[in-house]
């Protein structure tokens, strides 16, 4: 009797445990909801949708996000542009060509940089990237998109870089044999065969990078210069949605109109990497990648 | 369709959800006499700091807790109740007024220091003087080149703090007449960096405390500041914001949930006594008196 009875509270437990984070999801983005919700209905939804961002000022409030989804969507692709050459390329070379030793190196190297605390790359950015950057190509300033995106690019590739590997190493021996003893090289079976077969997971490696990288903070905040114009020339500043939630939660009163209009941006931020993740997730499974 | 085991899982699973909800509903109760929390303006930070430890220093059983943050950040923690005294660069607006009022709170401001704010150029770049209507064009966007106000043929890169800052507020009502920031501004995170963004970049332009000023003047130049076309330009210091000649000039504020008392008011009698103002005097701000 007992014994049921322990067997019974352990899984009570188990299940608990698990269940929190679930719960805590779905806590989260009720919260949020919530918080955010009356802005649709006072200010009104279409005051989100234009092209200034202006939250402090007398002479009348814009709250348009305009300028901060593309500040955010210019970082991420220029990052991902960046990051999916090494990333795909690293991945290649650890799961086909490294030796042994070399993958014992290699594979801590890559650990350690996904490790290096956001704020401490934000730093290095500002003190070593920046200026550099501003000699390469006579801008006025350091602080632009492509500083961040290049630093974003440096946190993306070791999830990429990772799971890609993960992905390439999950296509069946037998494509690659089968290609060998057709006479291809190593290099050919490599790109013609064992990628191409790996490709699903590969993107999916890809997204999951992304969904990363759209929602890091610190190293924006730091590096892009924080303008809220509507831009597609990485070379000049912008803003993105992270850094202006870091940026501005601290002096809004709770309640008013800039609280919630950073709620919205909230929600567009969880949306977007929730379905990015969602998916990747489900292209994982899809083709079986074992991670 | 759902077996009784598994309903009776999800009923657990609701119940701890339901409880999570209303846990993080509670309320907290915090506070104490001996701690004093002071939040608020990144340009008072270092001289409420100063303040806070010749105060414990005299006062062994009090504590001092002091944060930055911007202005805004610190007026909105007095009416969250989230500290005792806030350090504001810029006074509350109506709108905080109101939202205090309707929180039950009853604001208490104390001009405990003044403080100018120099107007800052990178030193390679020839200009060393503008006129107040000038800086304003510069920074609503009117002016793209520094040669429109007579200097080198050079894009103007505008620094500026982010909108928490009440030097942002401060100089967004007084300086540029209320109009808004140009888009292209970039918002740094706090004072020094906008002194290191004027100090690397030629064609930068800033806006900071006077103390900041003083204490970074191989980095940056200060601008002397003429009031209108046709006045001499001031220099930022100590004496011009004291006599009132230089324009761009405010008062530091300590704002107060109501009276202070006890601790609070120890404190505050401190900052606004001789000790506390040969402190203000040192660290680059302007005593009161």
């Amino acid at each position: 009797m007992t014994t049921r009875w322990k067997e019974k509270a352990a899984s009570l437990v188990f299940v608990g445990a698990a269940s929190m984070s679930i719960l805590i999801v779905a806590l989260i983005f009720i919260f949020i909801g919530r918080e955010a919700g009356p802005f649709l209905s006072d200010p009104g939804l279409g005051l989100l949708l234009n092209a200034r961002w202006a939250p402090v000022s007398f002479q009348g409030e814009s709250y348009g996000l305009l300028p901060l989804i593309t500040g955010s969507l210019l970082v991420t692709a220029l990052a991902t542009v960046l990051a999916i050459p090494f990333g795909v390329c690293g991945a290649v070379y650890l799961a086909e060509v490294a030796s042994p030793l070399e993958k014992e190196l290699l594979k801590p190297g890559i650990e350690l940089l996904a490790g290096i605390p956001s704020v401490v790359i934000g730093f290095f950015g500002l003190v070593v990237l920046a200026p550099k950057i501003k000699a390469l190509f006579g801008l006025p300033t350091g602080l632009t998109g492509l500083t961040g995106a290049v630093l974003l690019a440096l946190m993306a590739m070791p999830t990429i870089i990772s799971i890609s590997e993960d992905a390439i190493r999950s296509v069946p021996e037998s494509y690659k044999k089968a290609s060998l003893a057709l006479g291809a090289t190593r290099l050919q079976t490599i790109w013609r065969v064992t990628v191409p077969a790996a490709l699903p997971g590969i993107i999916a490696a890809i997204m999951l990078g992304v969904g990363r990288v759209i929602g890091e903070t610190m190293v924006v905040l730091m590096v892009t210069g924080n303008a809220p114009v509507v831009t597609a020339d990485p070379l000049t500043p912008v803003r993105t949605m992270t850094a202006t939630i870091a940026a501005e939660m601290g002096e809004v009163p709770f309640g008013s109109d800039h609280y919630r209009a950073l709620f919205c941006v909230g929600v567009v931020l969880l949306v977007a990497t929730f379905l990015l993740n969602l998916a990747a997730q489900r292209a994982l499974k899809k083709y079986g990648v074992k991670t | 369709m759902l077996k009784g085991s598994s309903w009776k899982r999800l009923l657990g699973i609701g119940i701890l959800g339901a409880g999570l909800w209303a846990w993080g509903g509670c309320s907290r109760d915090g506070g104490d006499q001996t701690t004093i929390t002071i939040k608020g303006s990144d340009t008072m930070v270092h001289l409420v700091s100063e303040w806070a430890e010749a105060f414990m220093d005299g006062n062994p059983g009090l504590e001092v807790m002091v944060t930055g943050g911007g202005s805004g950040t610190g007026i909105a923690a007095l009416l969250n109740r989230t500290t005792d005294i806030c350090a504001a660069s810029r006074d509350m607006s109506k709108k905080e007024y109101d939202e205090a009022e309707k929180l039950g709170i009853e604001p208490k401001e104390i001009t405990v220091a003044m403080d100018g704010i120099a107007v800052i150029v990178n030193p390679g770049n020839s200009v060393s003087e503008l006129s107040l209507d000038q800086v304003r064009r510069i920074y609503t966007g009117d002016y793209a080149n520094w040669s429109q106000v007579g200097g080198p043929d050079l894009g103007i890169v505008l620094l500026s703090r982010e909108s928490s800052s009440g030097t942002y507020v401060f100089f967004q009502e007084h300086v540029l007449n209320k109009q808004d920031f140009a888009q292209s501004a970039m918002r740094l995170p706090a004072t020094s960096g906008i002194i290191s963004g004027v100090g690397s970049d030629r064609g930068a332009i800033g806006y900071v405390g006077l103390g900041y000023a003083e204490k970074a003047a191989g980095e940056v130049k200060s601008l002397g500041i003429r009031a209108d076309g046709s006045s001499p330009a001031v220099a930022p210091s100590v004496a011009s914001v004291q006599s009132g000649e230089y324009s761009i000039a405010r008062p530091l504020f300590l704002y107060v949930a109501g009276e202070p008392e006890g601790a609070l008011k120890e404190f505050i009698d401190f900052c606004l006594g001789a000790e506390g103002q040969k402190i203000v005097a040192d660290t680059g701000y302007v005593p009161v008196k």
